[in-house]
């Protein structure tokens, strides 16, 4: 059971409390793109074997957005974050790259 | 290849089952191939057979990372139905229905179709609608299914409770000659006859580069040396989007875990598949008697062959409504596997930026049913370059075109 530490209410949420929303920091496109940029941001995930930031929405609890870093290959949980960001904080990066020297990074 | 056969199991009790050759060869890699397919699950193998069998193409290499059909062939609840909504879609799985009728006579191998009939449960009002519209929809195609009443459905499924008070059974879509197949013997049967034709099968071969020069694959790294090939398929399920980067493109998909589970063996008391969408349970009992059940994906990227248990949970409680026959018993096991989602639940058989590299994929929760229709079309792709008709509708180019094969809506769940 995955168990997310809410960043806005602090709360240990278990993964019955939360809704997942996606690959987190996608770039939108909207009116006056080009087909191949819409299409992207439409459909193409990185969906990464490893390290995926994405979006959980605190559901049955505060009701917030948050951000967090997670691996998909071990389910190992590297931290929540803000979701008023637009990329991942610095220290967590580096906590990543302590534990994933392989890692390409952000 | 000394064929199966009564006379054959005769001749072996007679001398002690001495005289079985093995089912397919384990050689070692030739350094360059006409064609070398990725995956040796359903979908791979598939391939290969109809490449081999309706053009001839034999030289081909089928490079499997783990074991012969280890992946989502080995982990679905070999459900075999073609009651879609979209053409494109009804015709490709109802190819792979009919494939599969004869199956055991033209692999000379017993994957054991049963034709048991398959109902999906309408349990809104909204579900019998839809399922009356997809009865419709099937008269077109020429796929034979009907909607039938719930009184029918008690006598088709009498351990089924109809009125239960949260998810009451209204009707049902009745597809006859839908049923299940013993999933293994697919990619057994598949790969005996590979390798009957010469085709390499290579397990416990990783790829872990893929070779590209002017636009076109030139040949693959693997755990057992390099290889060569002048065309590369692609059929690797829930990793496409880790073998879509080697190649350097990305793919509008997304891998998460899909679960089962199987109860321990009971006397014989259901003799039709039966689903149940709004509460996102299905249903079967397999030769053993062991109840096979299947449930929901998780909605997060995982690649981990491991789900969350509140799916589970959630299926069982569902069904236990459905079927209160089942309510004591025990489970034996829960696995998972790796799906890969598009946006719009329909999978992808297409050409990709490189010339002579061409993936399949995308298929889901929906990858077993259609293994011989997604081969028969891959192999004719393959060989010719350009998708077939089945194919044709399935080509990455739909997303940016926005012509989608909408099946998420159609079906209301992912399939």
């Amino acid at each position: 059971m995955l168990l997310l530490t809410c960043p806005c209410c602090g709360v240990d949420a278990d993964e019955t409390e939360l809704a997942p929303g996606g690959e987190a920091h996608v770039t939108r496109f909207g009116a006056g793109a080009s087909d191949d940029d819409f299409e992207g941001y439409l459909f193409h995930r990185k969906n990464p074997k490893g390290v995926h930031f994405e979006r959980w929405r605190h559901a049955m609890g505060c009701g917030k957005w948050f951000h967090a870093a997670r691996a998909t290959d071990t389910l190992e949980v590297f931290g929540t974050y803000s979701a008023q960001v637009l990329a991942p904080p610095k220290d967590l990066i580096e906590k990543i790259k302590l534990k994933r020297p392989d890692w390409e990074g952000f | 290849m000394r064929r199966y056969s009564a006379f054959a199991i005769a001749r072996e009790a007679l001398r002690y089952h001495t005289g079985w050759e093995r089912a397919w060869a384990a050689p070692e890699p030739k350094s360059e191939y006409d064609v070398v397919i990725v995956g040796a699950g359903g979908h791979g193998l598939a391939t290969a057979y109809y490449l081999g069998k309706n053009f001839g193409i034999t030289n081909v290499a089928i490079i499997e990372k783990g074991w012969l059909g280890g992946g989502n062939t080995g982990r679905n609840t070999t459900i075999i139905r073609s009651n879609y909504l979209q053409d494109p879609s009804a015709a490709i799985y109802e190819k792979a229905r009919s494939l599969y009728e004869t199956m055991s006579q033209d692999l000379n191998y017993n994957v054991m179709f049963s034709p048991r009939g398959v109902m999906m449960l309408a349990q809104t009002e909204h579900e019998i609608r839809g399922y009356q519209r997809t009865a419709h929809a099937n008269a077109l195609q020429g796929v034979q299914t009907e909607f039938i009443s719930p009184q029918r459905v008690k006598e088709l499924c009498p351990i089924i409770e109809l009125s239960g008070p949260r998810y009451p059974v209204l009707g049902a879509l009745w597809q006859p000659r839908g049923g299940t197949a013993r999933h293994d013997a697919v990619a057994w049967g598949y790969a005996r006859a590979c390798s009957d034709m010469g085709m390499h099968i290579l397990q416990q071969c990783e790829v872990t580069a893929i070779h590209q020069a002017d636009g076109q694959v030139t040949g693959v790294t693997t755990s057992k040396g390099e290889i060569k090939c002048k065309k590369l398929a692609i059929l690797v399920a829930g990793n496409s989007g880790v073998l879509a980067n080697m190649a350097g493109f990305r793919l509008p998909l997304e891998s998460a875990a899909l679960q089962a589970l199987v109860s321990e063996p009971i006397k014989p008391c259901m003799d039709v598949v039966v689903m149940a969408n709004t509460v996102h349970g299905y249903m079967s009992q397999s030769d053993k008697g062991e109840l096979v059940i299947g449930g929901g994906a998780d909605g997060f990227n995982n690649y981990t062959q491991r789900g969350s248990f509140h799916h589970v949970e959630e299926t069982v409680r569902a069904l236990i409504e459905t079927f209160p026959i089942i309510s004591r018993l025990k489970m034996l096991r829960q696995w998972g596997g790796v799906v890969d989602m598009t946006g719009d639940r329909s999978p992808i058989i297409s050409k990709t930026p490189l010339g002579n590299c061409f993936i399949n994929g995308g298929w889901g929760t929906g990858g077993f049913k259609s293994i011989p229709g997604s081969g028969w079309a891959m192999a004719e792709l393959v060989a010719k370059g350009e998708p077939g008709e089945l194919a044709a509708p399935f080509g990455l180019d739909r997303f940016k075109e926005g012509r989608f094969i909408d099946e998420s809506v159609a079906a209301g769940v992912a399939h």
